[in-house]
């Protein structure tokens, strides 16, 4: 191999578009990047973190990751904010005002869409904050892209003195692929803040005379995209359709109509209409393919051109070469074969709570207990609205639960008179934007049980570290918050919280059932962590010994996927009445014997034999 | 080099290696010279949940979704997953199956059931389906974590490049990482290689 094709090879990496903005930010001299974590978009500042000659940080929430971004901007310093689409909404309020104020240091916020809803409650389309909040928006459609324009949009945020919005989407974060990456990192010169309280404190006076200048700055970016080589005209030899694009329904496009020619919108917003009309008189018909929302398809409608978008293709949902084919084959009048083999009905497989999982005690007593509402929160517990649990009835936004269940109690219809109004909500999502609907509570006199579960970690996101669990990003020791100290400075009642062990089942549903009577506020909270992280200890498994089991069920109940049914028998009764028995069975592999289920077992069924040959599991939940 | 896109589609359940398989064939395809796209929803996988690993390489990738009836090979790391994907081989396709059942917590309570004979099902369908029990395979190796290698020993004569370099690959990648883990990895590979010729009988469980 010579020196040239060598120095290619090693210049090609398989990265991930996650990983190709962290490369991105670290070569373009990024000296602080905060972020909170979410899907798709987590991996970004974890692969951030690994860059040792920049600050970076888990925020508590995206608005104040966005806000630590802009003080580090108003030093001079780049700086980046990563987050999910739901995130967005949170970070909201800090950059709506920045975009007015401006920046000094490249800000870059990079906003990931999760379109198709793998691990969201919604689906959003953030190019909406990019018309909303006046900020120019880069669409990157795989992972070179996303290398390349990370780099790009911090030389844009200096050049025009704006925050930047870098749109990706779970195709472009989760996927891998071919990045030729070419450069160091570059270290700029810091000038520190310089004040200026006319440009820097948005009060009305300073704020009037910046709209004018953002709207020109508008104006000035719609100029850059028009002449942006990240607009890209490829021309095509069937000019029946030419296509305009963005993002990686680009991908789809050229995958599909190779021939056809594509405006692609690397700069989407704002959007170069003089380049699009050029293109518009070059082909027969226009046709806008963007995931999720008919934003560009519009604006092009308004600027008085005849365009097809989402008449024919869908409103939600990721696009793909066969979402598209039918669609333009329609569109052009011919006939589309679909020869593909139908799906075998088979049963599905929704995501179920770990082994020894710290939830599967609350959700245990919370099942068992009548009367109840119980309002959910985002993470890993949403999944106790699920079977067999059947114990969550709402789960909205981050931090909602207690701000909710509050609500809900203050009104209260006839059918609720009797009920009594419970909150769940992780330790996480409580520091995230919890913890305020708990002083809101307290401080309006409301009658709200909280179940607190700490785990220790961001569980559903992979265990990332947060002010509760005693680590930062990097994993290196940090204060860890005292939940209860916090509660009772929030204004519970000492009496009023409980710490409990969820393992302890009767000690559990014990609680719950006492602190739900309270005409007051309780906060429980639970202290185990996460059974997937390395803060949970694996212990021997248990068995469950068949000639005792008597098929009662209740082990079933509990919800851990390493108990399950080994058979099923049905006997009759004293009375007549046919019942079901249901015996059960522990996999070794999955039992990491946290001792939960034999405090179900009345017979004692359930017991941890003597150590034999060391047991490698199937299932590693790496 | 291959002037025509390869896909393969590696299916499976949270945990079990299907993501770190898929990543293995796509650096060997790279390392080929191949341009190469990977993509995988797992959002929730690790909670028990279907996972999906497409990977397609060739001179050019766009798109990185394998379209149904597409995928020129299809990895299956349990069995009704293999026929859960199916659709998404061509006619002319391979199914490599792991003949390991895995029923979710909703099939032990009865609310659905779990196919009697999904190896059956997939013969039906005239595809090329090979099946054994890579579990077994492992277990006889000594740890069960090898099914991945040795799943991707048993497609290895399926690839458009030699099965000696995806072998290289995998072992020189442990003996960079875990070196006393490159020996067994070795034989697992050539013990899945040798499965992989097998055809499943009719009627096979």
């Amino acid at each position: 191999m010579n020196a040239v094709v060598q120095a290619q090879a090693e210049s090609r990496h398989l990265l991930s578009g996650n990983e190709a903005v962290a490369r991105a930010a670290w070569e373009a001299g990024v000296r602080v990047a905060a972020a909170y974590p979410g899907t798709p978009a987590t991996e970004i500042l974890e692969n951030i973190a690994l860059y040792p000659d920049l600050y970076s940080e888990w925020s508590v929430n995206e608005k104040v990751a966005v806000e630590v971004a802009i003080g580090a901007s108003l030093a001079g310093s780049r700086a980046l904010a990563a987050m999910k689409h739901v995130g967005m909404n949170v970070a909201s309020d800090a950059f709506m005002t920045q975009s007015l104020a401006g920046v000094v240091g490249g800000l870059v916020i990079v906003v990931a869409d999760d379109v198709g809803l793998s691990s969201s409650q919604n689906e959003q389309d953030s190019r909406y904050w990019g018309r909303f909040g006046h900020m120019p928006i880069l669409e990157p459609a795989d992972s070179q892209e996303a290398y390349e324009m990370v780099k790009y949009a911090f030389d844009l945020s200096e050049a025009y003195e704006t925050p930047v919005i870098v749109r990706m989407t779970t195709r472009v974060c989760h996927v891998k692929a071919m990045v030729v990456v070419e450069g160091e990192r570059i270290e700029r010169p810091v000038p520190g803040f310089q004040k200026n309280p006319r440009r820097w404190v948005m009060t009305p006076a300073n704020a009037k005379p910046r709209l004018p200048l953002m709207h020109q700055r508008d104006q000035t970016l719609r100029e850059a995209s028009e002449a942006s080589n990240l607009n890209i005209l490829s021309t095509g030899s069937d000019r029946r359709i030419g296509f305009i694009t963005s993002g990686p329904a680009f991908m789809h496009v050229r995958e599909t109509f190779p021939n056809a020619p594509v405006l692609k919108l690397g700069l989407s917003h704002p959007a170069p209409l003089d380049k699009i009309r050029s293109f518009a008189s070059q082909v027969d018909t226009l046709v806008v393919v963007e995931e999720t929302e008919p934003l560009l398809e519009t604006e092009i409608r308004a600027a008085g051109l005849e365009v097809h978008g989402k008449d024919i293709l869908p409103r939600f949902g990721e696009l793909a070469p066969s979402v598209l084919r039918p669609a333009i084959k329609a569109l052009l009048g011919e006939t589309h074969e679909t020869a593909t083999r139908s799906q075998a009905e088979l049963f599905p497989r929704p995501p179920t709570m770990c082994a020894s999982c710290p939830h599967l005690g609350p959700y245990f007593a919370l099942s068992h207990i009548r009367n109840l509402n119980i309002i959910g929160d985002i993470g890993c517990y949403t999944l106790g609205a699920g079977h067999p649990w059947n114990a969550l009835d709402t789960c909205i936004s981050m931090g909602a639960s207690l701000s909710m269940a509050h609500g809900m109690d203050k009104g209260r219809g006839d059918s609720d008179e009797k009920k009594n109004i419970v909150a769940v909500i992780g330790d996480s999502t409580f520091l995230h934007m919890g913890m305020q609907g708990l002083l809101n509570m307290i401080y309006n006199r409301g009658n709200v049980t909280v179940l607190l579960l700490d785990n220790r970690s961001v569980g559903m996101t992979g265990g990332q570290e947060n002010p509760g669990t005693g680590e930062d990003l990097h994993g290196l020791p940090a204060p860890r918050v005292d939940f209860a100290k916090l509660a009772e400075a929030l204004g519970v009642r000492p009496e009023r919280i409980r710490m409990v062990d969820p393992y302890e089942l009767p000690t559990m549903v014990k609680l719950v059932r006492e602190e739900t009577k309270m005409e007051e506020p309780s906060v429980i909270i639970t202290n185990r962590p996460c059974s997937l992280t390395d803060r949970f200890e694996r212990l021997r498994a248990y068995t469950v010994l068949d000639d005792q089991c008597t098929g009662c069920g209740n082990c079933i109940d509990l919800g851990c996927p390493a108990i399950t049914v080994a058979r099923r028998e049905t006997v009759t009764a004293k009375s007549g009445k046919s019942k079901e028995l249901v015996f059960a069975q522990i996999d070794p592999n999955t039992c990491t014997g946290c001792h939960m289920c034999v405090e179900t077992c009345a017979p004692e069924a359930i017991v941890q034999p003597e150590p034999q040959k060391r047991v490698i599991r199937i299932h590693t939940h790496a | 080099m291959l002037d025509r896109i390869t896909n393969i589609l590696v299916v499976g359940i949270g945990g079990q290696g299907v993501m770190t398989a898929a990543e293995m064939l796509a650096r060997t395809a790279l390392n080929q010279g191949y341009d190469v796209k990977k993509t995988e929803v797992a959002g929730m996988a690790q909670r028990g949940g279907v996972v999906s690993s497409h990977i397609r390489f060739g001179p050019k990738v766009y798109s990185p979704q394998i379209d149904a009836g597409d995928a020129d090979l299809l990895i299956g790391f349990e069995v009704a997953e293999a026929l859960r994907w199916l659709p998404h081989l061509r006619p002319t396709g391979v199914a490599m199956v792991n003949t390991l059942r895995i029923a979710p917590p909703i099939v032990s309570a009865g609310l659905f059931n779990y196919p009697d004979d999904p190896i059956g099902e997939l013969m039906a369908t005239g595809i090329e389906v090979h099946a054994f029990d890579a579990g077994a395979i492992a277990e006889e190796l000594g740890n069960a974590k090898l099914v991945n290698t040795i799943m991707l020993g048993a497609i290895s004569d399926h690839l458009p490049f030699p099965a000696e370099i995806l072998k290289i690959n995998i072992v020189e990648g442990f003996r960079a990482y875990k070196p006393k883990l490159a020996e067994v990895n070795a034989q697992a590979f050539d013990a899945g290689r040798n499965a992989g010729h097998i055809k499943a009988p009719l009627g096979a469980r």
